[in-house]
């Protein structure tokens, strides 16, 4: 560095300490301050400040009459596994497609954090907002390739003209690569997605979820038509998500919840019977009763 | 993904596929193979060889291959909207028909006072007594105008038909059956004379287009290598559409509506950019049928003819591009033959190849080829251990 430099780096910090003390001078009394302005909601922001990422309250659902949620709270901590279990009809998936904007509830709020108000979302909004969803059966492009079927799902813009002109980039190549890995079909990227085992499709389906990179994931019967050894692995995959994201599963295998519950809820009409860790809810008497007892 | 780089440090490398060229070499080959015979090879053969010679191309077949052309333009949009997104619509014989009237407008006017009762107004408006050109007969003068309407009027009626039914979720067979309704709709308006469309009768009689005459074998060859060219552009676009990550939102809606929608897509957007650009493409294939046939009539617009454009489509195979092409050839030609032949079975023979193309070919001939070509290739010991592992440029072909 020459002595000329050094002089005009010198030169250039006086003139910055000058321009500093001027702005100081300029200042309020309150002694340079900025303003307060609380917690603000920034738009399409999840708020958890108050610890509750999803939050249910007095929700009605009847179709023709019959009361499919009648009443129901519910709320999950950022963060949190959450498995939901009740008998057939209980209102399990209703509840999903309340969540996701599929159905409109006759009464209740839904909250998304504590600032979003889901029932002015609809699907596709309430998707790009967070909230992912794995369908009871599962639901992939059949007539797309597995790595196809991920590129569709990864997060970035959902406009036609974007999407007419998009390239993957070298960033969400790596991701894809990953969320591959994660759910062992790097082999078969290349083949339709109708070609796969049932555990397969569930296990892109779940990819595709991944891809979504949602902060909430809702899982009906993730599980449903898997090997054991499929099974043990999607519980290793959630326990590993668990922390950076939340979830809710709804299942029916009591192996699988033990392996991965910490609190279980049993809904029943449409309603939550009881809420506690598996042994808890499967020593309640009035669980046994509708549901584990028969 | 945050969630998983942590916990698995050190993925292996993926190769992941890479970005799938617009045509294959050999596509190209045979895209250029075509170009050259509408272009080069079609005329020399119908304007310089000797009409004696057996290379010659008579003005028959370039008037029934210029039609042809047209409708395979419409083959070609009904696969984009039915094939690869699923919406099977019995109304494009409609938005054909409105691009046609535009242009049958237009060849109306550039008539001048060579009708049969020498005035400036087209004949049917001085047979009905009319004294003035009605509002809609308007920009009927101007050629760039028409051009421009030819493309903005059926692309206008779809927007606004489809942001309505896509908006309702409207799907499936009540989609087809609104479709079909509509362009029923639209034949009986036109039919009646008060809309000032000449009615029943329609529009013939065309003398002249930018003042050149319509009736020489010049002209003919003109407007074939003109409509060969646009449905050689049209396929390229297609082409680009479908393989753009657009075309595979097109194709995810077709399969699974729901998960396009909880993957964060809106399909309306997708389904009514598709839907307008089929009809444009319709619209422009009737411009490019009126002038070369002399005629254009509601008879365009009965149900019956759009339910042709979705046969052709059905025949040739879905979800392919080439497919539609083929199939508009190949059932024209059979019923240009045919009616020459059996004018009373063709009816019989469209119905029987519709249901014979059901039954046994869901795929169309392009699906038959593949088959075909992948049985061929299982033969060859190679080829058919490396099921799983088919090459890109293998698959790439089988879907072209």
């Amino acid at each position: 560095m020459t002595p000329e430099l050094m002089k005009a780096g010198t030169a250039r910090f006086e003139r910055h300490l000058e321009r500093e003390a001027q702005r100081r001078a300029a200042l309020t009394e309150s002694g340079g301050r900025s303003a307060g302005y609380a917690r603000h909601a920034v738009a399409g922001e999840v708020d958890v400040t108050h610890g509750r990422i999803l939050y249910l309250e007095d929700v009605h659902v009847s179709f023709d009459g019959f009361k499919a949620i009648n009443g129901l709270n519910l709320d999950i901590a950022p963060g949190e596994l959450r498995c939901i279990i009740g008998p057939n009809g209980a209102g399990k998936t209703t509840m999903m497609d309340i969540i996701t904007g599929k159905t409109r509830p006759d009464k209740g709020t839904v909250f998304f954090g504590s600032t979003i108000d889901l029932l002015r979302h609809n699907e596709p909004g309430i998707a790009q907002l967070g909230i992912g969803r794995k369908f009871q059966k599962p639901t992939v492009f059949e007539q797309l390739s597995v790595f196809e079927n991920l590129e569709l799902a990864l997060k970035t813009h959902k406009g036609v003209k974007h999407s007419m002109f998009f390239q993957l980039d070298s960033a969400q190549s790596d991701r894809l690569a990953e969320v591959l890995h994660t759910i062992h079909l790097a082999g078969s990227m290349r083949r339709m997605a109708g070609e796969l085992s049932h555990g397969q499709k569930q296990w892109l389906e779940i990819g595709m979820l991944l891809m979504q990179d949602p902060k909430l994931l809702l899982l009906d019967e993730p599980v449903a038509g898997m090997t054991d050894e499929e099974t043990a692995r999607t519980a290793e995959l959630f326990l590993r998500l668990k922390g950076r994201h939340s979830l809710m599963v709804v299942e029916h295998d009591m192996h699988f919840i033990r392996a991965i519950s910490e609190k279980v809820t049993v809904l029943c009409d449409g309603a939550v019977l009881a809420e506690g860790t598996l042994d808890d809810v499967q020593a309640d008497e009035r669980v046994i009763e509708v549901y584990l007892g028969r | 993904m945050q969630a998983t780089t942590s916990s698995t440090p050190a993925v292996p490398a993926v190769q992941l596929p890479g970005r799938r060229p617009l045509l294959t070499r050999k596509g190209w080959g045979a895209f250029c193979a075509a170009l050259l015979a509408v272009c080069a090879l079609a005329p020399v053969l119908n304007l310089w060889v000797p009409p004696d010679s057996a290379f010659h191309l008579s003005d028959y077949a370039v008037a029934l291959l210029g039609k042809i052309m047209c409708y395979a333009i419409c083959a070609l949009a009904m696969d984009l909207i039915w094939g690869y997104t699923g919406i099977l619509s019995l109304g494009h014989g409609l938005f054909f028909a409105l691009g046609g009237y535009v242009m049958g407008m237009y060849l109306m006017r550039q008539i001048g006072t060579e009708g049969n009762y020498g005035s400036d107004l087209p004949d049917f408006m001085v047979f009905l007594d009319w004294k003035e050109l009605p509002w809609h007969w308007m920009l009927s003068d101007s050629f760039a105008a028409t051009l421009i309407l030819i493309v903005a009027v059926p692309g206008l009626l779809a927007f606004v038909f489809g942001w309505f039914a896509f908006r309702s979720r409207i799907k499936g067979v009540y989609f087809a059956i609104i479709t079909q309704a509509l362009t029923y709709a639209a034949m009986l308006l036109f039919f009646r004379n008060e809309t000032g469309f000449g009615g029943n009768n329609g529009f013939t009689d065309f003398k002249r287009i930018l003042g050149q005459p319509l009736a020489t074998q010049e002209m003919r060859m003109l407007l074939f290598v003109l409509t060969g060219c646009t449905l050689l552009g049209f396929f390229l676009l297609a082409r680009w559409l479908v393989r753009s990550k657009f075309g595979r939102v097109l194709q995810a809606i077709r399969d699974a509506e729901s998960r396009v929608m909880f993957s964060g897509y809106s399909p309306l957007p997708y389904k009514l950019t598709i839907w307008v650009i089929s009809a444009m493409m319709c619209g422009v294939a009737g411009a490019l049928y009126v002038p070369q046939v002399g005629i254009i009539n509601p008879g365009e617009m009965s149900p019956a003819a759009s339910i042709e454009i979705a046969v052709w489509a059905a025949v040739g195979g879905r979800g392919t591009l080439i497919g539609p092409i083929a199939g508009a050839f190949l059932v024209n030609g059979a019923k240009s033959w045919l009616t020459v032949v059996a004018p009373e079975f063709w009816l019989y023979f469209l119905g029987a190849l519709f249901i014979a193309v059901t039954l046994f070919l869901p795929q169309g001939i392009a699906g038959l080829a593949r088959k075909l070509r992948r049985s061929g290739g299982d033969a060859r010991p190679l080829a058919g251990a490396q099921a799983e592992g088919r090459s890109p440029a293998a698959k790439e072909e089988t879907r072209a």
